[in-house]
């Protein structure tokens, strides 16, 4: 813990993720231009943009993976604090409540499927070298409840009857429900979802912003994500954040954004060329 | 058609390759040079059989691979499975083992019970390394290190100190696991092939200096007259002392196997295992790999210290050159030709590996010729080693009616 700052949210009370002027150079390459973006409790929020605008980048940032040049992350877990987690380890962040999802799949490939959903448990449970050794009453317990809300977990993204399958031999679809199961496990405030719907068919798309919604309300959540579906960002996000070339273009909702001539010319190109 | 055409072709080459040796023998007595043609007509015919053998195996490879992939399982892997998950069959498949290696030092000569007992250190090795390999893919080539520092604890506990084995047992396996935690913090960054170089580097390390710190370690001469593990004091003469070690480290193996499958699957066991599968995915899903891989550096490293301070004990003289780093290629050799992360094939691996080469003694010319071979056939045929780990089995309320649910369409209907 570098730097736990517990200072009195004055104005941004609501925002469980506030993240101010975020920079981050590459040697010479400046991939993220002073990003600023916040997240209020219960909110769905989408971050676009064209493919190379840094949206990932800025995702690394603010789980912990890579360290912001400049700038400020803040979170707000449910115990009311305000944290900021700059230069954090990712498995800090993870634990104080902000969980993410990878865009390029990142399972256990040779895992089990509740095995991948009992790993999101770790950093909730406390069993040590010597219980796993001795296997107490205590941490026999504490195992069986890991499996019990694992299969939960896995009931509710509908792969409870693949449970005992290894995560690689799933479908794609599954898979990416998986690495939600996955990161919910973790107990997070916040989900961070990074191209949840990329190579899914319209059907499957359609499952998954259910899902998406299901899960905010049963988890009482905020939900950051990336999308390049613009129908499944459009219809679910209740705000929306533009990005391209590293620095934010437009905020605001679907109708406004969708509305931008600045966006409709990242997405488009010149005026003079539609 | 095509298989003819590649075996001919590779008996040609084969005889080519091999015509300075096979053919030509130059007489030095008369001067002359011998042309053994017949040499070269056997490798060619050999070698096209040989090569057909080949394209055989790996055709039958493929298609098992394909039948498991279809859910099939063959015959031989259906009865390990069932003796292996089914309590029916493995209990007294354990009983009947265990009532073996127990019968052992009375059926056998003391020689057979002294190769036994460091068949037994081996498996005890191995176990260890397999936590550090096998589970959490950390590829550690310097594992002897560990096993040194346990072994020249003792030793030199003993000697200057006059402490005795079972004082000695916790303080090597301590000693080990700091020295694993100090290899440990300089390459927590590093992965695989760099890895391995640096604990390759302090492999050679703890060895040389073991070697040229003569007042510490007296060298390369090393510590002689260490004492045997004392049984509430008694006198032991040498044989009953064998008989005493082999039961002392069958329970250490035991114990290992218990520990080692009991770490495997619990909390720790499985941070270890998501660790090795994706660092990144792991640090994100809340893991401190830090302390995790250190976890597993320590506790790796104590089962080889413990192995140490036994060996010490058995042998009462060590010296570096039981340190070298043809051992810890050994025990990795083990591990993956055993099956990384199962405790069974590893067990089984260092079995296999110190035993064969005792009992095949005539073949002693050709031991390491029939090393190499098995190792790249295996490498070839079945690189997940012999037995591959099985499936943790957990014990998942309202799961009993799964084979329904599968059955019935799926609600999301996509899975």
């Amino acid at each position: 813990m570098s730097a736990t700052t517990a200072t009195a949210a004055v104005n941004a009370s609501a925002a469980v993720l506030d993240v101010r002027s975020v920079s981050m150079n590459f040697g010479g390459l400046r991939a993220l231009n002073e990003v600023d973006l916040q997240v209020r409790q219960g909110e769905i929020v989408a971050l676009i943009g064209p493919n190379g605008a840094g949206k990932t980048t800025f995702f690394n940032c603010i789980t912990g993976i890579y360290v912001p040049t400049e700038g400020e992350v803040r979170v707000t877990p449910r115990d009311g604090r305000t944290v900021t987690v700059n230069g954090m380890k990712a498995s800090e962040v993870t634990t104080l409540g902000m969980s993410r999802t990878f865009q390029n799949i990142r399972l256990f490939p040779t895992m089990s499927v509740l095995e991948n959903v009992m790993i999101g448990r770790h950093c909730r449970t406390r069993a040590g070298i010597l219980g796993a050794l001795l296997r107490d009453p205590r941490t026999r317990a504490e195992e069986q409840r890991i499996v019990e809300e694992s299969y939960e977990l896995l009931k509710s993204v509908n792969l409870h009857q693949h449970y005992q399958d290894q995560a690689r031999n799933l479908p794609y679809g599954a898979q990416r429900r998986l690495e939600i199961a996955r990161a919910l496990a973790t107990n997070p405030f916040l989900l961070c979802l990074d191209e949840p719907a990329a190579g899914m068919n319209p059907q499957e798309t359609l499952e998954l912003k259910e899902l998406v919604l299901e899960i905010r309300e049963r988890h009482e959540l905020s939900v950051l994500l990336i999308e390049h579906d613009m129908s499944m960002v459009m219809s679910l996000s209740d705000r929306i954040y533009v990005m391209e070339y590293g620095s934010k273009i437009a905020e605001g909702t679907p109708e406004e954004v969708s509305r931008n001539p600045r966006v409709i010319k990242a997405y488009l190109g010149e005026e003079s060329h539609a | 058609m095509q298989g003819l055409k590649k075996s001919i072709l590779v008996s040609l080459w084969f005889m080519f390759l091999t015509f300075p040796l096979m053919v030509i023998r130059i007489d030095s007595l008369n001067g002359t040079i011998d042309w053994r043609w017949e040499n070269m007509l056997g490798m060619g015919a050999g070698i096209f059989v040989l090569s057909f053998v080949w394209r055989f195996m790996l055709a039958r490879k493929e298609a098992g691979r394909a039948a498991a992939a279809g859910g099939a399982m063959s015959a031989r892997g259906a009865w390990f499975e069932r003796l292996r998950s089914d309590p029916k069959a493995a209990v007294p498949a354990m009983a009947l083992i265990f009532a073996v290696f127990l019968a052992l030092p009375w059926v056998f000569s003391t020689y057979q019970t002294n190769i036994m007992i460091s068949a037994l250190l081996y498996v005890m090795l191995g176990l260890g390394l397999n936590i550090v390999v096998g589970l959490s893919g950390q590829l550690v080539l310097g594992y002897v290190a560990f096993y040194a520092v346990g072994a020249y604890a003792y030793a030199i506990l003993n000697s200057n100190f006059g402490l005795g084995f079972w004082a000695v047992l916790p303080i090597g396996g301590a000693m080990a696991a700091l020295f694993g935690i100090l290899l440990g913090f300089p390459v927590l960054r590093l992965r695989g092939d760099y890895l391995a170089i640096v604990t390759l580097g302090f492999g050679e390390i703890i060895r040389l200096v073991l070697e040229n710190w003569s007042s510490f370690s007296q060298g390369p001469s090393g510590i002689a007259n260490i004492e045997r593990p004392g049984l509430f004091g008694m006198q032991l003469s040498v044989n009953e002392a064998t008989t005493y070690i082999y039961y002392l480290i069958l329970a250490a193996v035991i114990v290992t196997i218990v520990a080692v499958t009991r770490l495997k699957n619990s909390r720790i066991g499985r941070a270890w295992q998501a660790l090795r599968e994706d660092e990144i995915a792991c640090q994100a899903m809340g893991i401190d790999i830090t302390t995790t891989k250190l976890t597993a550096f320590a506790l790796g490293a104590c089962w080889a210290g413990f192995a140490g301070v036994i060996f010490a004990a058995k042998t009462t003289f060590i010296n570096p050159a039981s340190f070298t780093f043809l051992e810890s290629a050994m025990v990795l050799a083990m591990v993956v030709l055993g099956g990384m992360g199962s405790v069974i094939g590893v067990s089984v691996g260092a079995l296999v590996l110190i035993l064969l080469p005792e009992y095949l003694r005539a073949f002693s010319e050709y031991r390491m010729l029939i090393f190499g071979a098995t190792m790249v056939l295996m490498m070839v045929f079945r690189p997940q080693g012999l037995v591959s780990p099985g499936r943790t089995k957990y014990n998942v309320p309202g799961a009993d009616g799964v084979g329904a649910d599968a059955a019935r369409p799926a609600a999301g209907g996509n899975a």
